[in-house]
C-alpha cells in the first residue's frame, strides 16, 4: 500500500494491529429500541421520502422495510447501552488523528415485515477494520459493522454497516490562493515598496498633496510630478465592513481573520504561519461525504471527533473584517485588521502597519490592532 | 413492458428491462425531513454553518434516506405486493441542496418470484449511490 511508503509505515504497523483486535468485538450491548414499531414515525418516514405504498397505512400496515435503522437510532438523546469497545476503538482512531468519519455504504436484508406494536431490539459487532487506506478525503480505516435487528425477539432484519475514520486530507494545496494584484507602471513603486515591507504613497510635487491609492497625477493640481513617502505605520480604522457571505476561503487565510496567522512586524521576517484552509475546495472531492451519519454508536460524544477535524478547516470559513485604515499621514487605505475577531473591529480602533505573506510570493500590508479586543 | 408505477400491471421482469427513472429534486427540506424522519441529527445534515465547518460546502443527505429513496424507487415501480428482501447500496457524490438526483433502475437477475434491480442515482456531481436490491414478486410465482 502507498501508505506505508512515506515513513508513515511505523504508525501503520503500530496502529492497525491494535485496531484489528477489535474486530468481532460487540459493539453495542445488546440495545432497545427507543420506540416500538409504530405508525406515526412510518408515516413522517414516507412523507419525507415521497413514499405513498398503500403497504404502508391501514390496519394491516408494514413499516418501509428500509426504515430497519431507523428503529434502531439513539436520536438526540443518545444511546446508553454501548460497550467499551466501540468507544474504545474510535478513540484509538480519533487520538491518532483519524477523527473524522463518513457513512460509505449500507447493505440491508429483510426477513420479516415490521409491524406496529413490535418492540425491537439489536446488537452488533465489529465486524472488520481494515488495513489503512488511502482515499480522495484522506488517508483512513474501513470499519464494517454488522447489526441484527429483533422485533418481539425474532430476527427481523440484518444491517450491515461501513464507515470510513479518515484524517482529512490537508486541503492547503488546493485551497484558493488570493488573487493576484494587478501590477502597472502607475503602481509598479508601491508593490516594490511592499516587497520591502515599507509602506509607500505618493505626495504631489508640485503642491505637496498626498495621494493613495497611487496614480500618475495630481488630483488637486494635475501635476504628473511626485514623490514617495514611506509611511510611519500608525494609523487608525476610519470604517470597516464585515465579509460573512459569500464566502471567499482565498481571504479568509492568515492575517485575514483576526488570527496572527503568519504576518509579522514591519521590521520581521519570513516565517509563514498556519494556514488556514479551504472547506470550499473540497467541493466535489466529497464522494463518500455522508456524515456517519446512521451510526449512532459513533454519534454521541463523537461530536468532539468531527469538530476537531472540522476545526482543520474551518478557518477559511471564517467572516473577516476588511478596514478603510486612515494612516497618520492622512491618505487612506483598504487592508485587512488583524489581532482582533472581526467582530470586535471598531472605527477609531488604532492599528499598526505590518507585512503578512499570503503565500509564497504575496505579500500584503495589513494593520494590526493595537488594542486587541479593544470595543 | 409496462410503465405502471403502480406495478400492479407490470408483467414479468426480465433481465436487461430498464425501469422508468425517477427524478428526485434535493431540496434543503428534503434533506432535513428525510434526516429526522429517520432520527439522524448529526448535524453535517441539517445545519449548514456546521457542514461547512468539516469541510462539506453545505449539508448533504444521509445514508439511510438514500436507502428510503433506493427503496421507494422500487416498490413504486414493483407495486404494495412486492417484497423488499434486500438493499446493498454504496455512497458516492453527496447530495446537496440544489441538486437533482435521478434514480434508473435495470433487472440484472430474475428467476421465480424474485427480481434484482441494479440501481443508480446520478447527480450533478456524479453517482451518488449505486446498488442492488433483491425483490420478491408473490404475483410472480414460478410458471
Amino acid at each position: 500500500m502507498r501508505a506505508g511508503a512515506e515513513g508513515e509505515a511505523v504508525t501503520e504497523d503500530e496502529l492497525y494491529p491494535l485496531l484489528k483486535a477489535y474486530e468481532g468485538r460487540s459493539a453495542t450491548a445488546p440495545g432497545i429500541g427507543k420506540d416500538p414499531v409504530n405508525e406515526p414515525m412510518i408515516r413522517h418516514w414516507c412523507e419525507a421520502m415521497g413514499d405513498r405504498n398503500p403497504a404502508y397505512e391501514g390496519p394491516d400496515a408494514i413499516a418501509p422495510p428500509t426504515m430497519l435503522q431507523a428503529w434502531t437510532m439513539g436520536g438526540l438523546s443518545g444511546h446508553t447501552g454501548r460497550t467499551g469497545a466501540h468507544d474504545k476503538l474510535f478513540a484509538l482512531l480519533d487520538g491518532a488523528g483519524f477523527a473524522a468519519v463518513v457513512a460509505t455504504d449500507c447493505e440491508q436484508e429483510y426477513l420479516r415485515p415490521l409491524r406496529p406494536g413490535q418492540r425491537i431490539d439489536f446488537d452488533s459487532v465489529i465486524e472488520t477494520v481494515s488495513p489503512r487506506k488511502r482515499t480522495k478525503l484522506g488517508a483512513g480505516y474501513f470499519i464494517t459493522t454488522r447489526m441484527e435487528v429483533r422485533a418481539d425477539g425474532e430476527l427481523a432484519g440484518t444491517h450491515c454497516f461501513r464507515i470510513l475514520k479518515y484524517a482529512p486530507a490537508a486541503r492547503s494545496k488546493t485551497r484558493p490562493r488570493r488573487p493576484r494584484p494587478v501590477v502597472n507602471r502607475d503602481n509598479a513603486g508601491f508593490w516594490a515598496g511592499v516587497a520591502e515591507h515599507r509602506l509607500l504613497f505618493q505626495r504631489c510635487a508640485s503642491c505637496g498633496k498626498s495621494r493613495f491609492p497611487w496614480l500618475p497625477g495630481c488630483g488637486g493640481c494635475g501635476s504628473a510630478e511626485w514623490d514617495a513617502v514611506e509611511a510611519g505605520g500608525a494609523g487608525t480604522v476610519y470604517s470597516y465592513v464585515v465579509i460573512h457571505h459569500p464566502r471567499f476561503p482565498a481571504f479568509s487565510g492568515p492575517g485575514a481573520d483576526g488570527s496572527d496567522g503568519g504576518s509579522m512586524p514591519a521590521t520581521g521576517r519570513d516565517g509563514a504561519g498556519p494556514d488556514g484552509t479551504g472547506p470550499d475546495t473540497a467541493g466535489a472531492d466529497r464522494a463518500s461525504a455522508d456524515g456517519a451519519s446512521a451510526d449512532r454508536t459513533s454519534a454521541d460524544g463523537a461530536g468532539s471527533g468531527e469538530a476537531g477535524a472540522g476545526g482543520v478547516v474551518a478557518g477559511g470559513a471564517r467572516p473577516y473584517a476588511v478596514a478603510l485604515v486612515e494612516l497618520a499621514e492622512g491618505v487612506r487605505m483598504v487592508s485587512n485588521v488583524i489581532g482582533v475577531p472581526y467582530d470586535r473591529v471598531r472605527i477609531g480602533m488604532p492599528v499598526r502597519l505590518e507585512f503578512t505573506r499570503a503565500d509564497e510570493e504575496l505579500v500584503l500590508p495589513v494593520f494590526r490592532a493595537l488594542r486587541p479586543g479593544a470595543g | 413492458m409496462s410503465m405502471s408505477m403502480s406495478g400492479t400491471g407490470a408483467s414479468a421482469p426480465r433481465v436487461g428491462d430498464e425501469l422508468p427513472p425517477l427524478t428526485v429534486p434535493i431540496t434543503r427540506t428534503l434533506i432535513v425531513a428525510g434526516a429526522v424522519a429517520s432520527r439522524d441529527f448529526q448535524d453535517v445534515h441539517h445545519d449548514a454553518e456546521l457542514a461547512r465547518e468539516k469541510g462539506s460546502p453545505d449539508i448533504f443527505m444521509n445514508i439511510l434516506t438514500t436507502n428510503g429513496l433506493v427503496g421507494r424507487y422500487i416498490s413504486d415501480h414493483f407495486g404494495p405486493d412486492a417484497v423488499l428482501r434486500r438493499v446493498s447500496i454504496r455512497l458516492g457524490a453527496p447530495n446537496h441542496p440544489g441538486d437533482t438526483m435521478t434514480l434508473t433502475g435495470t433487472v440484472v437477475e430474475a428467476e421465480g418470484d424474485t427480481a434484482v434491480v441494479r440501481v443508480v442515482g446520478a447527480n450533478g456531481l456524479g453517482h451518488h449511490v449505486t446498488g442492488t436490491v433483491s425483490v420478491g414478486l408473490p404475483g410472480e410465482a414460478p410458471e
